[in-house]
């Protein structure tokens, strides 16, 4: 009850620099609000009790195995691994993977969204054939395009000709083959988020514009693409934080050898393998850290796109 | 085996007596037989021993402890994954959440070490450690040993031996089996010969077992004071370290290199044996059971085993005697298991029986933990070279006894690898600082 009496007070207040809200903006908002707190709650549970606790193992110097040696190092194990020329070059090595994987599919994507978008029969048909792949578990995945790489069982190369060209010996090579299999595996999960955007665009804009004699590429550009900018931006941040966080490929295909180690992988082998708790959460948190500055990046971007959106209607 | 049956038999009814008379008694005797019906589910208590694939042999030698055990206890196996690395990787993940569903495990002996150190297994009491380790050999009890107790007991034990085309070692005029070969005089000898020496290149365990083998038998270690933990003394950077990185850096330039030895491991190294460059190799005892089923089924010719040599691993310098590798598997009780004092004693005890060392053994080839079994008349005429596996293991180096193995042995590998960038002058000495800065996480490994 209080709260609806000081709201309006509070608004009052902020009249000078922005649009007043009407009362019934306010108590929508309160509503979402009310609504979302029982599983902030329960985020704030499952995912804020293990961050704090690698957080705070992330300073000390801590075995599994050798429980009796831990000691407090403070920010030493970040020194360590900041200072560590392996660490940058999984950062490297995830970046690659995350533009390469992220602009491919983001073209892709588009192209398969049109598809979808435009398919005048079967459109069913189309649309599950395209989504098919998202629906397969990337660690299978990861094995089929193994297998087809993979020397003794593989096809590829007597495909191409390619006699015994040993795919998973090199770094190139290697990145090549998981960069393309992330790719097949994921670029269904952006066309649906593009096509979502595309169905967004109102058809008597395109058709305006064709009246006025753009071109086909003009009214790509000019039209479809700005009206769907937030749901692009969508599908780049979440396919960003996703391929930043690649590891199931990497896993199955290399196991990290041959540099094609990515930041999620190093945090698993500091912990999971070799048990060294400290310096493993110390890169674990970096790898928060990363994701969290993505983020924030994108989403900065997003808030001056939507109140674009908001300010044309 | 019939042996420790009667033993168990014959404990189970001493028990059964003790319990006898009084009604009191007898509803404890109730009591207790519910209890075990609970905990087994069939009413015969369940022991699950963790193992390492083997095709078969120890799932064999469970169902024949648990028959011996006359329904005292049933033992299930569940099979690890394949290589070492991950074995660990699955045991220390279940320990460290305290399961209680590991009873038995097999763990390769350099992480024994470290599950003992981490009080993830149970240790034998002075009384009951004396009848796993008599007649063992000293590499293994050393290698089950942490902080002067016995933590496992030794189940089979192997080691590598110089294998060799006897035909190539007649054309170069060497006899590998002379007490003073030399692995300059194998490499020289292959070189003349246009052959190869086998070795484990790949960056892997294998590689590190070779690399452990040549230090120990220049005279030196790669690790000293080992129980001082992430502490320990460094020794790789040693004389005895820059002659063993002499040997592989001549090898990796040489002639008689393996064209893929950066990624050679056992089998590949057995397949280049067989070639048409086959001439030396350092491998498991395997290899003997290998070879002659490959040439029965006509993978290779059947002239292969005829030629087959062996002798004790090369020497580093002619005047010390070398000192093989050793591996094998030692069982372990969990900490947090349900009969880690009862039952799992008892399995453990008849699993590592003499008779039963004898017959895994002759099951699936591997050498057994114990030096009498290699005088068994069956041992020697399945294995003709019985007599030099029991020297050998008996002259055997384990590698670092260390609960930071993992640690030591990844550093050591990633310095050392590959090995043609092996340089005598500079490696040993810069992966002494890289083990260092690992183990004290001032580097990511």
């Amino acid at each position: 009850m209080t709260a609806v009496e000081t709201a309006p007070a509070a608004g009052r207040r902020r009249r000078g620099s922005r649009a007043e809200l009407s009362d019934r903006s306010r108590a929508e908002r309160r509503l979402g609000l009310i609504l979302s707190a029982p599983a902030v709650l329960v985020m704030l549970i499952v995912t804020a009790y293990p961050l704090v606790n690698a957080l705070y193992l992330s300073l000390f110097r801590y075995r599994i195995t050798a429980p009796d040696d831990r000691e407090f190092v403070g920010l030493a194990n970040y020194g360590t691994a900041l200072t560590d020329s392996l660490f940058w070059q999984d950062v490297l090595t995830t970046f690659l993977i995350t533009f390469v994987t992220v602009a491919v599919e983001l073209v892709i994507g588009f192209a398969l969204a049109m598809v979808m978008h435009r398919a005048l029969v079967a459109r069913r048909t189309v649309r599950t054939a395209i989504l098919l792949p998202y629906g397969i578990v990337t660690v299978i995945s990861a094995f089929a395009w193994r297998y087809a790489f993979d020397l003794q069982s593989g096809f590829v190369n007597s495909w191409f000709g390619l006699g015994d060209y040993a795919w998973f010996a090199g770094r190139w090579s290697s990145l090549f083959v998981i960069v393309l299999s992330e790719i097949w595996k994921t670029t269904p999960f952006v066309s649906l988020l593009l096509l979502a955007g595309l169905a967004q665009v109102p058809r008597d804009l395109g058709e305006a514009a064709t009246v006025d004699g753009a071109t086909a590429w003009q009214r790509l550009r000019r039209v479809t693409i700005p009206n769907m900018k937030a749901a692009i931006l969508v599908a780049v941040l979440f396919r960003t934080l996703d391929a930043w966080r690649i590891f199931d490929n990497v896993f199955v295909m290399t196991s990290g050898q041959n540099q094609t180690e990515t930041l999620s992988f190093l945090t698993y082998r500091q912990t999971i393998t070799r048990t060294a708790i400290g310096l493993g959460d110390a890169v674990g948190v970096l790898l928060f850290l990363s994701v969290v500055l993505i983020a924030v990046v994108f989403i900065r971007g997003f808030r001056v796109d939507l109140s674009q959106v908001k300010g044309e209607k | 085996m019939v042996e420790s049956a009667g033993r168990n038999r014959r404990t189970a009814r001493a028990g059964r007596r003790r319990a006898g008379p009084g009604p009191v008694a007898a509803a404890l005797v109730l009591l207790a037989s519910g209890l075990v019906a609970c905990g087994g589910g069939g009413g015969v208590p369940t022991l699950s021993w963790y193992v390492n694939p083997d095709d078969g042999g120890q799932a064999k030698l469970a169902t024949a402890c648990s028959k011996a055990s006359g329904g005292r206890y049933k033992i299930s196996t569940s099979v690890l994954p394949q290589d070492a690395t991950q074995q660990r990787e699955q045991l220390v993940r279940r320990l460290a959440a305290k399961d209680s569903g590991i009873d038995i495990m097999s763990l390769d002996p350099v992480f024994v070490a470290e599950a003992a150190n981490a009080g993830f297994l149970r240790p034998f009491p002075a009384n009951q450690a004396k009848q796993f380790t008599e007649g063992v050999f000293p590499a293994a009890v050393e290698n089950s040993t942490w902080d002067g107790r016995l933590y496992a007991a030794p189940f089979w034990a192997g080691t590598q031996l110089l294998w060799y085309r006897k035909s190539v070692a007649k054309k170069a005029g060497v006899d590998p089996a002379a007490p003073g070969f030399t692995w300059d005089q194998m490499i020289d000898a292959a070189v003349r010969t246009g052959t190869t020496v086998g070795v484990q290149g790949n960056k892997y365990e294998g590689y590190m077992v070779w690399i452990n083998a040549l230090v120990e038998s220049a005279g030196g270690q790669i690790i000293g004071a080992a129980q001082k933990g992430d502490d320990a003394a460094i020794e790789i950077g040693s004389p005895a370290g820059r002659q063993a990185a002499t040997i592989v850096s001549k090898l990796a330039r040489s002639k008689a290199a393996s064209p893929s030895l950066s990624t050679d491991d056992e089998e590949r190294a057995r397949f280049l044996l067989n070639g048409s460059r086959g001439g030396f190799m350092v491998n498991w005892g395997y290899v003997w059971r290998a070879e002659k089923g490959d040439a029965e089924s006509g993978v290779i010719p059947k002239t292969i085993p005829s030629d087959l040599g062996w002798a004790r691993y090369p020497r580093v310098s002619a005047g010390q005697p070398s000192k093989p590798p050793f591996g094998g598997i030692e069982l372990g009780i969990g900490a947090y298991g349900k009969y880690k004092n009862t039952l799992a004693v008892d399995a453990v005890k008849c699993l590592t029986s003499t008779p039963n060392m004898k017959r895994y053994m002759i099951d699936s080839g591997n050498p057994a933990a114990r030096a009498v079994v290699y005088d068994d008349p069956e041992i020697k005429k399945e294995f003709p070279m019985a007599g030099l596996i029991r020297d050998s293991i008996n002259a055997a180096a384990p590698r670092p006894i260390t609960p930071y193995y993992g640690d030591v042995s990844g550093a050591v590998q990633s310095r050392w690898h590959p090995p043609a960038s092996v340089d005598p002058a500079t490696t040993p000495g810069r992966s002494a600082t890289f083990i260092r800065q690992v183990l004290h996480d001032q580097a990511l490994l």
